[in-house]
C-alpha cells in the first residue's frame, strides 16, 4: 500500500466517519441526560430523505438541511413525548421511530417522485460540495505534509468541518456551562436536579431536541454530501454503529471523535477492498461488510474496557419523596 | 387496589391504541392523496372476502405468531429481543440444510426435521447475545440488532458461495425435493368440485403455530420454568434471592425465543418458497414486536394480533397492486402500533384510569 | 407578636382512594425545632412533600412568615426559604461537593464564577456552623454523615431559614446523630426554624421544642415536648397502649448450628465488604448483628443466603457450604436448612407483581410437593396459601391479590409465613420490621421468639438498636466489615454499642465525633490504597 492509497483511505475514513460522529454526539446529549435513543437511525433516515427532497425541489441545499433537521426534530418530539412526558419504554419508542422513518420516507418518496422510494439525483448546486481550504493548491506538492493537507484535511464539505468543531463545542458545553452541569446531573440523578428546583422535563426535552438537530445534520450529510440523493434505507445501520461508538467512547466527546474515526476507517476499508486475499485465504466481501457490526458486539461484550453508562439512563423519572 | 378493572387493561387499552394507530394511518393515506375508506375496503376485499385472500392472510399470520411469541417470551423475562429477524434467517438456513441433505420419505417426517432444524439454528443465533447479556451485561437490544446485520451477511455468503446450484445466477439454494412439499390449505380443504384457497401459500405450518401458542401458554403460566422466567422478569434481585440463576434464565428464555423466531422459516422456506432465498423473512421478525406488544405478551393475544397483522400484510399487498400506495404503508402502521401499544401506553392509560376512578367514586 | 415561620391550615391530600392527609393544621414558631412523629404511612412525608412543592394539596392553605403562599414546585419552596434534607439524599454521586452545592443555584451561564463564589461562601458557612467539608471531594467518597452535611449546606447556600429533615438519623451512628443534633441546635440559635420528621421517640424527646403526632393521615395532637413523655407519644401514635418490650424467657442454647470462620466478601465493584469474620449461632438462641447500614451486614446475609459469593468457611450443622460457584445459590441453601427473611422484602423477598399464592412458594417452587406431573400444582398451592395466610393473620386474606396490594406489615407476614413454616434449622432475618406498623411489629417479634423457643438458630440483622437489644440473646457489632465485639444485651448500653458501631473499641480521650471522623479518614485512605495497588 503506497502513501497515496493510505491518504485516500484516510480521506474516505473522514467522510464515512462524519455521519457517525454527528449521530454519536447526538446520542451523547440524549444519553447524558438519561434518555436512551436507539432511534438515531430513524431520525437520520428521515432527515436524509427530507433534506434531499427539499434540496431537489428548491435547488437550495441549505433549505434541504433545514428540512432535514425539522423532520428529525419531529421524531425527537415523539421520542420526548413517549419517554419523558408519558414515561414509556425508551427502547420501544426508539424502535417505533426507526420503523416510522423507514415507512414514511418510502411512502412519501413514492408519492412525490414515483421512483420506487428514492429521490432523483441531486444536481451539483443542490448538494454540499467539497470546500478547498486556503493554500491547498499551493502546498499540494510539498512531500508528505502537502497531500495530507490538500487531500485529507482540505476538500470536504462544510458539514464535515461542522461535525469536527462540534466535538470541542460539546466538551465545552458539557463541562464548562451551567446547562452542561445540569444535563450531566439529570442523567445521573434526576431527583437531585428536581429538588434543586430545576425542571427535569425541560432539561431532558432540551437534550432530546439537540439530539434531533445533530441527527438531522447527519442525515442531511448522507443524502446531500456523501451521496447525491436519497435511496431507501440509506442509513444502513449507521445509527446503531454510532450507538456502539458512543459506548466505546464512554459517553465522552473527545473519545467519540476517536471511536467514530475507527468505525469510519473500517467502513472505508470494506468499501475499498472487496475480497481481501491473504495468501491462500480469501476474506469474503460479506465479512468486511459485517465487520463493523461484529466489532460493535465485541466492544459491547466489554473485551476492550468496560463502560459505565449514565446512572439514570433509560429510566423515566417519577417524583418520589 | 388496582386502578382499573382487568378487562379494561387487556381489551380496552389495546383497542384504543389500535384505533389511534388506524386513524393516524388513515391520515397518512389521505396525505398521499388516496382515499382511506376505499383503501380499507380494498384491503378487506383482498384479504378476507375470498378464501384465497384468507389463504394469504393466514400464511402471514403464521409467521407473525411465531415471531410474536418469540418477542413475548423474551418480554416475560424482561428482555427485548429485536433479533427475531436474524434468528428467523438462520432458522431458514436450518430448514434448508435439513431439507436438502436428508432424504425424507414423507412430508410429515420432513416437517418434524425442519422444525428441529429451524428451532436449533434460530436458538443458536440467539445464544451468543443471550450469553453476552447474561455474563458480560452487553445490552441485548443492541447486540441482537447487530446480529440481524451479521445474519444477513452470513446468509448472503452461504447462498452465494455454498448453497447456490452450479450455473444459477440467483442467490438462492436449489429447490427442495418433492417429498418435503407441505400440504397447503388448498390440498387440505378443497373438494373435487369446490377448490378452496386457490394459489394461496397457507399450509399445514399454521397448525404448528397454533400448537406453539398453546405450548407457550402452558410454559409461561403452568410450569416451573415459566414461573422462574416471569419472576426473573419482574425482579432480578428477588430471583437471585430465590436461587433462580439470572444467567440460566436469560439464556433459556432467549433460546426459546430464538427457536420460536426460527420456526417461522418452516412456513416461509419449506411451506412456501420450497427453497432458501435471500430475503425470505421480509421483516416478519420485526412485526413480531408489534404483535407481542399488541397481544400483551399473552399467547392468545399474540394469536389475535398475528391474524390482524396477517390481514394488514395481505391487504397492503393488494393496495400496492391496485393503487399508488406502496407496501411500506404496513411498516408505518406497524410503527404506529408499536408506538401506541408500547411506548405511548401511558398516554392511553392515564386518562382511562382517571375515568374509571371517577366512575367508581360516583358509584360509592 | 411574631408570625409563625410556617402555618398550615386544613391541608388535605388524597391519592386515588387513599386519604394521605386529612385536614391538617400546624403552626411552627421561628427559631424552634418542631418534631413530627408518626408510624410509617401516617402521612408525614406527604405533608412535607406538599410543603416542598412535590404535591399539590387538594385543600388547605400555607402561610410562610405570615404571608399566604402557593408552593407549586420546589423552585417556589426554595424561593420562600424552605430547604429540605431528604431521607435518601438527592446528590449526584460522581460530582464534587461544590458542583452539588451550586446545582440549580448557579450565578450565570458559565460555571467558573459560580464555583468560585460557592467556594468562598462554603468556607464562610463552615466557620459559622461548624460544617467542615472538603469542597472538591466527590460525593461517592464521603461518609453518609458528611453527605448529609452537604445536603444541609445546599439548603443554607440557598439562604433557607426553614429546614425540613426527613428521618435524618436512619443512616447515622449514634455519635453522628448527636453531632447532627448539635448542628441543629446551633442553627436554631441562629434563628432558623427546623422541622424534624422521625419515628424515633428518643430523638423527639432529646431535641425538639414542640411535637406533633400523626396517625393515619390525621394530626392527633400537638404538644410541648417538655410536657409529654415517650409513653404518652407512643400511645398517641398508635391509638392504644403499646408494649415496647418483647416478652421472652432466657434462652437455652443447644448445639452449634451456624459456624462462620474467616468469611470475606468482595462486592462487584471490587470493594471488600466483609473482612474476615468469625461467628457462631447455636440452636435456641438469637444472635443480633448491630451496626449502621452499609458496614457489611447486608453482604453477610447475602452470602449466607447464597446470592453473593465469598471466601472462608461456613458450616451449618457441621456441613461445609460452598461459598462460590456450583452449589452456592439460594436453592442449595434452602436444602441445607436455611430460611431467609431478607432485608428488602420488596426487592428480594417478594415478587410484587405476583399474587400472594405465587409468593407463598417463592424460592421453594421447585419442591416436588408443589408439582403435579410436568406442571405446577396451582390449585394445591392456592389452598396452602389460604391456610398460611389465615394462620399468620394476613389481611386481607385473599391469596389471589398481588403482593403489591398488601401493606408493609402484611407483606412481611407473607414472607414470614413462607420462611418460618418450612421448619428451618437456621433462620436469617434482616430488618424484620422496617416499614412495618407497630401492630405488626409485635406479631413479627413474637414469631421470631417462638421459633427460637422451638430450638432453632436465628441470625438477626437490624439497624434499629432498640430491636436488637430487645430480641437478641447475644449482640455482635459490625463495623467496616469487621466484628468489633460481642456483648450480652443486659450487660451493655446504647453508648457502648454506639461506639462499637463507629469502630471504636475503647473509650477515646478526645471528643467522640472527632474520633469517628479520624476513623473514617483512615478507612478512606486504606480504600484508595487498595484501588491504586
Amino acid at each position: 500500500m503506497d502513501f497515496l492509497t493510505i491518504i485516500q483511505v484516510l480521506d474516505s475514513t473522514v467522510r464515512l466517519a462524519t455521519p457517525l460522529l454527528l449521530a454519536c454526539l447526538a446520542g451523547l446529549y440524549s444519553e447524558r441526560a438519561g434518555i436512551f435513543d436507539i432511534g438515531l437511525e430513524g431520525k437520520m433516515l428521515a432527515a436524509a430523505f427530507f433534506s434531499a427532497a427539499v434540496a431537489y425541489a428548491t435547488g437550495s441545499v441549505w433549505l434541504g438541511l433545514l428540512a432535514g433537521i425539522a423532520s428529525s426534530l419531529v421524531l425527537s418530539i415523539i421520542h420526548g413525548l413517549a419517554s419523558i412526558t408519558f414515561r414509556g419504554n425508551q427502547l420501544i419508542s426508539g424502535v417505533a421511530i426507526n420503523f416510522l422513518a423507514a415507512g414514511i420516507t418510502v411512502l412519501v418518496a413514492q408519492d412525490w417522485f414515483q421512483q420506487g422510494g428514492r429521490t432523483p439525483s441531486l444536481p451539483r448546486e443542490a448538494r454540499f460540495n467539497p470546500i478547498d481550504l486556503p493554500l491547498s493548491e499551493t502546498v499540494a506538492d510539498v512531500p508528505i505534509l502537502g497531500p495530507i493537507y490538500s487531500e485529507l484535511i482540505s476538500g470536504h464539505s462544510i458539514l464535515v468541518y461542522i461535525a469536527v468543531l462540534a466535538v470541542p463545542l460539546t466538551w465545552w458545553v458539557l463541562y464548562r456551562t451551567r446547562f452542561g452541569l445540569r444535563l450531566r446531573a439529570v442523567g445521573e440523578n434526576p431527583a437531585a436536579v428536581d429538588t434543586a428546583g430545576v425542571s427535569v422535563i425541560g432539561l431532558r426535552y432540551a437534550a432530546v431536541m439537540i439530539c434531533g438537530v445533530l441527527c438531522g445534520i447527519a442525515g442531511a450529510y448522507l443524502a446531500t454530501a456523501l451521496q447525491a440523493g436519497f435511496v431507501k434505507d440509506m442509513t444502513a445501520g449507521r445509527g446503531f454503529i454510532a450507538l456502539a461508538a458512543l459506548i466505546f467512547a464512554k459517553w465522552r466527546p473527545w473519545y467519540a471523535l476517536w471511536s467514530t474515526l475507527l468505525f469510519g476507517f473500517l467502513q472505508a476499508i470494506a468499501l475499498r477492498y472487496q475480497n481481501i486475499e491473504l495468501g491462500n485465504f480469501v476474506i469474503p466481501v460479506q465479512f468486511m461488510d459485517v465487520l463493523p457490526y461484529i466489532l460493535t458486539v465485541v466492544i459491547l461484550a466489554g473485551f476492550v474496557g468496560r463502560a459505565i453508562p449514565p446512572r439514570a439512563g433509560g429510566e423515566p423519572y417519577v417524583k418520589e419523596r | 387496589m388496582d386502578k382499573m378493572p382487568q378487562w379494561a387493561d387487556i381489551v380496552l387499552i389495546p383497542l384504543i391504541s389500535l384505533i389511534l394507530a388506524a386513524v393516524l394511518s388513515a391520515l397518512v393515506i389521505l396525505a398521499i392523496g388516496e382515499n382511506p375508506v376505499a383503501a380499507f375496503k380494498l384491503m378487506v376485499e383482498g384479504a378476507l372476502m375470498r378464501s384465497a385472500g384468507w389463504g394469504y392472510t393466514l400464511y402471514y399470520a403464521t409467521n407473525f405468531m411465531f415471531t410474536g411469541l418469540a418477542v413475548a417470551v423474551a418480554f416475560h423475562a424482561r428482555m427485548f429481543n429485536i433479533g427475531g429477524e436474524g434468528q428467523a434467517m438462520l432458522g431458514g438456513l436450518g430448514v434448508a440444510l435439513v431439507a436438502l441433505y436428508i432424504p425424507w420419505p414423507h412430508w410429515s417426517l420432513a416437517i418434524l426435521g425442519a422444525t428441529a432444524g429451524a428451532a436449533l439454528f434460530g436458538a443458536a443465533w440467539a445464544y451468543i447475545p443471550a450469553l453476552l447479556q447474561a455474563k458480560r451485561g452487553s445490552h441485548i437490544v443492541i447486540t441482537t440488532i447487530m446480529f440481524n446485520f451479521i445474519a444477513a451477511g452470513l446468509l448472503n455468503y452461504v447462498l452465494v458461495n455454498v448453497l447456490r446450484p452450479k450455473g444459477s445466477m440467483d442467490p438462492a439454494s436449489a429447490n427442495f425435493p418433492d417429498a418435503t412439499k407441505l400440504p397447503t390449505f388448498r390440498d387440505m380443504f378443497s373438494t373435487a368440485d369446490n377448490i378452496m384457497f386457490r394459489g394461496a401459500p397457507a399450509n399445514v405450518t399454521f397448525f404448528l403455530a397454533i400448537a406453539a401458542c398453546v405450548l407457550v401458554w402452558y410454559l409461561i403460566w403452568r410450569t416451573r420454568l415459566g414461573y422462574e422466567i416471569r419472576a426473573f422478569g419482574f425482579s432480578e434481585s428477588a430471583a437471585r434471592y430465590a436461587g433462580i440463576s439470572p444467567v440460566r434464565i436469560t439464556v433459556i428464555a432467549m433460546l426459546i425465543s430464538g427457536a420460536l423466531a426460527g420456526l417461522m422459516s418452516v412456513n416461509t422456506t419449506m411451506g412456501e418458497s420450497e427453497r432458501l432465498v435471500m430475503n425470505s423473512t421480509e421483516g416478519a421478525g420485526f412485526i413480531g414486536i408489534a404483535v407481542a406488544l399488541m397481544g400483551r405478551s399473552h399467547p392468545f393475544g399474540v394469536f389475535l394480533a398475528a391474524i390482524l397483522f396477517g390481514f394488514l400484510y395481505q391487504g397492503g399487498a393488494e393496495l400496492a397492486l391496485w393503487t399508488n400506495i406502496p407496501r411500506e404503508l404496513i411498516v408505518v402502521i406497524q410503527a404506529l402500533v408499536i408506538l401506541f401499544t408500547g411506548a405511548l401506553d401511558n398516554m392511553v392509560r392515564m386518562p382511562l384510569e382517571k375515568l374509571f376512578l371517577a366512575l367508581r367514586r360516583r358509584n360509592v | 407578636m411574631t408570625a409563625p415561620a410556617i402555618e398550615l391550615k386544613g391541608i388535605s391530600k388524597a391519592f386515588g382512594p387513599v386519604q394521605a392527609n386529612k385536614d391538617i393544621s400546624i403552626s411552627v414558631m421561628p427559631g424552634t425545632i418542631h418534631g413530627i412523629i408518626g408510624e410509617n404511612g401516617a402521612g408525614k412525608s406527604t405533608l412535607m412533600s406538599i410543603l416542598y412543592g412535590f404535591y399539590k394539596a387538594d385543600k388547605g392553605e400555607i402561610f410562610i412568615k405570615g404571608t399566604k403562599t402557593q408552593i407549586p414546585d420546589s423552585q417556589a419552596a426554595i424561593a420562600v426559604g424552605i430547604g429540605m434534607v431528604f431521607q435518601h439524599f438527592k446528590l449526584v454521586e460522581n460530582f464534587s461537593v461544590l458542583e452539588n452545592i451550586i446545582l440549580g443555584a448557579e450565578e450565570g451561564v458559565l460555571l467558573r464564577p459560580s464555583l468560585a463564589k460557592a467556594r468562598k461562601e462554603l468556607a464562610h458557612l463552615a466557620k459559622e456552623y461548624e460544617l467542615n467539608i472538603d469542597p472538591d471531594a466527590l460525593i461517592e467518597n464521603l461518609s453518609v454523615g458528611h453527605q448529609q452535611r452537604v445536603e444541609i449546606l445546599k439548603a443554607l447556600y440557598r439562604r433557607a431559614d426553614i429546614l425540613i429533615l426527613d428521618e435524618p438519623t436512619g443512616v447515622l451512628t449514634p455519635a453522628e446523630a448527636d453531632q447532627l443534633f448539635r448542628i441543629l441546635d446551633r442553627l436554631r440559635d441562629e434563628g432558623k426554624t427546623i422541622i424534624l420528621i422521625t419515628h424515633k421517640l428518643r430523638e423527639i424527646m432529646d431535641i425538639t421544642d414542640t411535637v406533633s403526632v400523626m396517625r393515619r393521615g390525621e394530626m392527633t395532637a400537638t404538644v410541648k415536648t417538655s410536657e409529654t413523655s415517650p409513653e404518652a407519644l407512643a400511645e398517641l401514635m398508635v391509638g392504644r397502649k403499646v408494649l415496647l418490650r418483647v416478652d421472652k424467657v432466657p434462652a437455652t442454647p443447644g448445639k452449634t448450628v451456624l459456624e462462620i470462620k474467616g468469611l470475606r466478601v468482595i462486592d462487584d465493584k471490587g470493594v471488600e465488604r466483609v473482612k474476615g469474620i468469625d461467628l457462631t449461632v447455636r440452636a435456641g438462641e438469637i444472635l443480633g448483628i448491630a451496626g449502621v447500614a452499609g458496614n457489611g451486614q447486608s453482604e453477610l446475609l447475602e452470602v449466607l443466603g447464597g446470592f453473593a459469593e465469598g471466601t472462608g468457611s461456613i458450616r451449618v450443622n457441621g456441613v461445609a457450604l460452598p461459598l462460590s460457584g456450583k452449589g452456592a445459590d439460594g436453592q442449595a441453601r434452602r436444602h441445607a436448612g436455611i430460611a431467609h427473611v431478607p432485608e428488602d422484602r420488596q426487592r428480594e423477598g417478594l415478587i410484587m407483581d405476583y399474587t400472594a399464592w405465587e409468593n407463598i412458594v417463592f424460592g421453594y417452587h421447585l419442591d416436588p410437593e408443589y408439582q403435579s406431573g410436568l406442571l405446577m400444582d396451582n390449585t394445591g398451592i392456592q389452598t396452602l396459601a389460604q391456610e398460611k395466610m389465615d394462620r399468620f393473620d394476613v389481611r386481607p386474606p385473599h391469596p389471589k391479590l398481588a403482593a403489591k396490594n398488601f401493606s408493609g406489615g402484611n407483606q412481611q407476614k407473607i414472607v414470614l409465613a413462607r420462611e418460618i413454616e418450612r421448619n428451618p434449622d437456621l433462620l436469617l432475618v434482616g430488618q424484620p420490621t422496617r416499614g412495618v406498623d407497630i401492630g405488626a411489629i409485635e406479631f413479627i417479634h413474637q414469631q421470631i421468639v417462638n421459633l427460637r423457643d422451638q430450638g432453632k438458630a436465628i441470625l438477626l440483622v437490624s439497624v434499629e438498636l432498640e430491636e436488637i437489644l430487645s430480641l437478641a440473646d447475644r449482640v455482635a457489632v459490625m463495623f467496616d466489615g469487621h466484628i468489633m465485639g460481642e456483648r450480652a444485651p443486659d450487660q451493655t448500653d446504647e453508648t457502648e454499642l454506639g461506639l462499637l458501631m463507629a469502630g471504636i473499641t475503647e473509650m477515646p480521650d478526645k471528643p467522640i465525633i472527632q474520633a469517628i471522623d479520624e476513623q473514617f479518614d483512615h478507612q478512606q485512605k486504606e480504600r484508595e490504597g487498595e484501588q491504586n495497588g
